[in-house]
C-alpha cells in the first residue's frame, strides 16, 4: 500500500494491537517521498527500523503529527526531534531508559524547539526525574496525555505548574486526589478530564482515586465539560457539589468500580448523584452510571435529561419501570447500552416504538426473554433483534440482545452464534 | 442486615454468611451494598475487599490429618489421594462462601450463565468489567511489569475484544487475571513460577509441576534417541502422579486466608481465586492427612 501511495499525507495505524514482524513498512516510503503529515504507530508492538524512521521524518518537512510506539528510546526521540521542530503532536515513545546528563540536556533542547506543539502522547512508563525535560513544551500544551505514565501526586504536580493553558488531560489514577488538586489548582482552562484505573482489578489495593479529587479539580476547572472517572468510592453530596462547580457536562462518565457499591458515607444508593447531574447539567449527551442505583434514577433521568443521546447502564435499576422511564423520556437518545440490570420483556417492549429513531440498543445479563425478543422482532420489521445466547444458559433467556434499525435487512455475515429474529 | 462502608474503610466485618439470606459476606468485605431494596433471588455483594489474611476466617480449612503411606516414585499428593470426608465437604463449603461472595452482583432475579460462570472466578473478573479499552488493558501489563513489586500477580492478561469504553458484556472479552504464583519444593532451594490460567485443570499443573520438580523415571533404559521420544511418550500419555496416589511428596497451597491447603479438594476455578502459592512439601511434614 504504502508503495503506491505516492501522496500519501496520514497513515494512522489505530489501535489494532497489529504484531507485524520487524518493521520493514517504513523502509518501503521511496526517499523522494515527502508528504507525509500524520503518521502514527503507537499501537504497533514490535521494533521498527530506527534509520528509516529517521530519514523519513527528516524529509517530512510538513509533518505535524508524529505518534511513536514503544520501541523508540528517549535517545533516539532526540534525534527525531532536531529534525522536526515543526511537530504539533507528538506521541513520545518509551520515557523509561536511563539517560547521561548530555542526553538528558539535548532532548530538553529539542523540545524546547518544538513552539507549536499543542499535544503530547505516549510518555510510556515515563520516569518522573525526566519530567522536567518537558517543561519547555508545556506552556503551549493544550492536550496532555499521561494515561500510560504512573506519576505519583508530586510528579504530577510539579510538571501541571508549566501547563496554564491545558484543556485536555488524562492522567492514571497513581496520581490521587492530592494530584488532582494539583490539577484544580493550575488549569482552570481545562475542559476534559479523564482518569484511568492503574490496577482496575485489584480487590486488596486501596488507591487511587477518590470523591476528594473530583470536587477538587471541579472548585478550579469551572469549564470542565467532559468526564471520564474511574474510582473506587464517591458521595452523593461530592457529585451534587462537582455539578454545581460545573454545570456544563455534556460527557459525564463516572465509573464507581465495585459494581452496585453505594454512597460509602450514607450507604445510600447514588440515586441522588446522578439526579443532581441531570438536573444541572442541561446540555448532557452522554451518561454513563454505576454504583448502587435504584429505579429512581431512571427516573429522574427519564425526567430531566432531555438532550442525552448516549446512555450506559450497569448493575443497576430495580425493575422494568426504570428502563421504561428511560425510554419513555429521553427523546433524543440514541444509544442505549444497559447490562446486568433487572429490566425485562416489559421494559424492552415499552421502548418499541422508539428504537427505530435510535442508532441501537445492547441488553445483556437482563431477564429479557426469546419470547420478548421475538415479540419486538415481530411487531418492528424493520429493527434487526439480535440474540446471542450463552453457552448452558436457559433456553428461554436472551442472553444478550442487540437491536438497530436496518434498511438492509438481517446481516448475512453473523457468526453462528448470533440468532437474528 | 449489616451495611457495608464504602471502598475506603476496612470495616473489619466477619467473614461469615449473613444471617440475611439474601446476602453473603465476603472475609475483607468492607463495601457490601445494601440490597435488601432489590429483588434478588441471590443476592451476591461484590466484594470490594480482597482476601489478604485479615478478618475472621471461616471454620478451617481442611486441615492435614495424616501422611498416607509413601509409593515408589516421587509423586505429589493433592487431595484426590485423601478421603473426601464430611469435614472437607463442609470446609469447602464454607471456604466456598468467600469466594462466592465476591461474585458479581446481578440486579436480576435471573442471572445468565456467563454472570454466574463468571461469578465463580471472583469479583474482579466480571467480564467485561471495569469498561476499558483492550489497547489499554495490554500497556497496563506492561506497566505492570516496570512497577513490579515482589510478589505483583496480578497482571492482566491479552483480552481479544474489548467492550468499547462502553457498558456492552461482550462474550469474546476474557479479561482474566493472569495468574503466576511461585512454586516451592522441600529441598530445593531455587523455586519456580508457574502460570496458572495456563493450566485448565490440577490434572495439567500437576504435570508441568512434575516436569518442573520431579525426574521421571522411564519405564525402561534404553540408550539415544529412542530413550528420548519413549520419555516423551511417557510423559504425555502417563497418568499424573500428582493425582495417582502415591508419593514422597504432597501438593500443598497457601490460600488468601495464610492457610496451607491441599491441592485438589475444590473445583478448580475456586482454586484460582484463593490460591497464592504452592508448595511441594515432604509428606513426613505433612501431618495429619489421612491416607486414601
Amino acid at each position: 500500500m504504502i508503495e503506491e501511495e505516492m501522496n500519501l499525507t496520514e497513515l494512522d495505524i489505530q489501535e489494532n494491537g497489529i504484531d507485524d514482524k520487524g518493521g520493514s513498512w517504513l523502509s518501503c516510503f521511496p526517499e523522494s517521498f515527502t508528504s507525509l503529515e500524520v503518521l502514527n504507530f503507537a499501537n504497533l508492538s514490535s521494533d521498527i527500523n530506527f534509520d528509516a524512521l529517521e530519514r523519513l521524518v527528516g524529509r517530512c518537512k510538513s509533518m505535524r503529527v508524529l505518534k511513536l510506539n514503544r520501541s523508540v528510546s528517549l535517545e533516539q526521540l532526540q534525534r527525531l526531534l532536531v529534525n522536526a521542530p515543526q511537530l504539533a503532536e507528538l506521541g513520545t515513545g518509551s520515557f523509561s531508559e536511563e539517560l547521561t546528563f548530555r542526553q538528558y540536556v539535548e532532548l530538553e533542547s529539542a523540545l524546547s524547539n518544538c513552539q507549536n506543539m499543542h499535544t503530547l502522547y505516549g510518555l510510556w512508563d515515563a520516569k518522573g526525574i525526566y519530567l522536567p525535560a518537558l517543561y519547555p513544551v508545556c506552556t503551549h500544551l493544550t492536550f496532555l496525555n499521561l494515561s500510560y505514565a504512573a506519576l505519583r501526586s508530586d510528579e504530577l504536580a510539579k510538571l501541571l505548574a508549566h501547563c496554564p493553558r491545558l484543556k485536555r488531560l488524562w492522567v492514571l489514577d497513581t496520581v490521587e486526589d492530592k494530584g488532582l488538586e494539583a490539577v484544580g489548582l493550575n488549569c482552570p482552562l481545562l475542559e476534559e478530564l479523564r482518569v484511568f484505573p492503574a490496577d482496575p482489578f485489584d480487590e486488596e489495593i486501596i488507591h487511587g482515586v477518590t470523591e476528594a479529587g473530583f470536587v477538587a479539580v471541579s472548585f478550579g476547572c469551572p469549564r470542565l465539560h467532559y468526564v471520564l472517572y474511574f474510582c473506587r468510592q464517591m458521595t452523593n453530596a461530592a457529585v451534587a457539589t462537582i455539578v454545581q462547580n460545573c454545570p456544563d457536562f455534556t460527557h459525564f462518565r463516572l465509573c464507581i468500580m465495585n459494581p452496585g457499591q453505594p454512597d460509602y458515607i450514607t450507604n445510600e444508593p447514588m440515586d441522588e448523584a446522578f439526579g443532581a447531574v441531570v438536573k444541572t447539567c442541561t446540555k448532557l449527551q452522554r451518561l454513563s452510571v454505576s454504583g448502587r442505583l435504584t429505579d429512581l434514577t431512571f427516573e429522574y433521568i427519564g425526567r430531566y435529561a432531555k438532550n442525552l443521546e448516549t446512555l450506559s447502564v450497569a448493575f443497576a435499576g430495580s425493575s422494568d419501570w426504570g428502563m421504561q422511564c428511560v425510554m419513555g423520556g429521553c427523546s433524543k437518545l440514541r444509544k442505549l447500552e444497559i447490562r446486568d440490570c433487572p429490566f425485562g420483556n416489559a421494559a424492552l417492549l415499552s421502548g418499541l416504538e422508539k428504537y427505530e429513531s435510535m442508532r441501537s440498543l445492547w441488553m445483556s445479563a437482563c431477564n429479557v426473554t426469546m419470547n420478548g425478543c421475538r415479540l419486538l422482532a415481530r411487531e418492528m420489521p424493520r429493527l434487526n433483534v439480535e440474540v446471542m445466547k450463552e453457552d448452558g444458559s436457559d433456553d428461554s433467556q436472551a442472553d444478550k440482545v442487540y437491536v438497530y434499525r436496518s434498511i438492509a435487512g438481517p446481516r448475512r455475515d453473523a457468526p453462528p452464534s448470533v440468532l437474528t429474529l | 442486615m449489616q451495611g457495608g462502608g464504602g471502598g475506603g474503610s476496612e470495616s473489619g466485618s466477619m467473614s461469615t454468611v449473613s444471617r440475611d439470606e439474601n446476602m453473603v459476606v465476603s472475609s475483607e468485605d468492607s463495601s457490601c451494598p445494601d440490597e435488601s431494596g432489590l429483588e434478588l433471588g441471590l443476592g451476591l455483594s461484590l466484594g470490594g475487599g480482597g482476601g489478604g489474611g485479615g478478618g475472621g476466617r471461616q471454620g478451617g480449612g481442611f486441615k492435614m490429618h495424616h501422611v498416607s503411606k509413601g509409593g515408589p516414585y516421587a509423586r505429589i499428593l493433592t487431595a484426590k489421594d485423601f478421603p473426601s470426608s464430611s469435614l472437607s465437604s463442609s470446609s469447602s463449603s464454607s471456604s466456598s462462601s468467600p469466594s462466592l461472595s465476591k461474585a458479581n452482583v446481578t440486579a436480576g432475579t435471573k442471572r445468565t450463565a456467563e454472570s454466574v460462570a463468571v461469578a465463580a472466578n471472583g469479583s474482579s473478573q466480571v467480564v467485561g468489567w471495569p469498561p476499558i479499552r483492550a489497547y489499554r488493558m495490554n500497556s497496563m501489563v506492561n506497566q505492570a511489569k516496570v512497577l513490579t513489586m515482589e510478589n505483583h500477580k496480578k497482571e492482566t492478561s491479552m483480552v481479544e475484544n474489548s467492550s468499547i469504553g462502553g457498558y456492552r458484556n461482550d462474550g469474546n472479552t476474557k479479561l482474566k487475571k493472569s495468574t503466576f504464583v511461585k512454586v516451592n519444593m522441600d529441598g530445593t532451594p531455587i523455586g519456580r513460577k508457574v502460570d496458572l490460567n495456563a493450566h485448565e485443570s490440577y490434572e495439567k499443573l500437576a504435570k508441568t509441576l512434575e516436569d518442573m520438580f520431579l525426574e521421571t523415571a522411564p519405564s525402561v533404559n534404553p540408550s539415544g534417541s529412542t530413550a528420548l521420544q519413549l520419555d516423551m511418550l511417557n510423559r504425555m500419555t502417563r497418568h499424573s502422579k500428582l493425582l495417582d496416589g502415591s508419593s514422597d511428596f504432597v501438593l500443598t497451597y497457601e490460600d488468601k486466608e495464610g492457610d496451607w491447603m491441599l491441592v485438589g479438594d475444590v473445583p478448580w476455578e475456586m482454586f484460582l481465586t484463593s490460591v497464592k502459592r504452592l508448595r511441594i512439601m515432604r509428606k513426613s511434614e505433612a501431618t495429619g492427612l489421612a491416607p486414601r
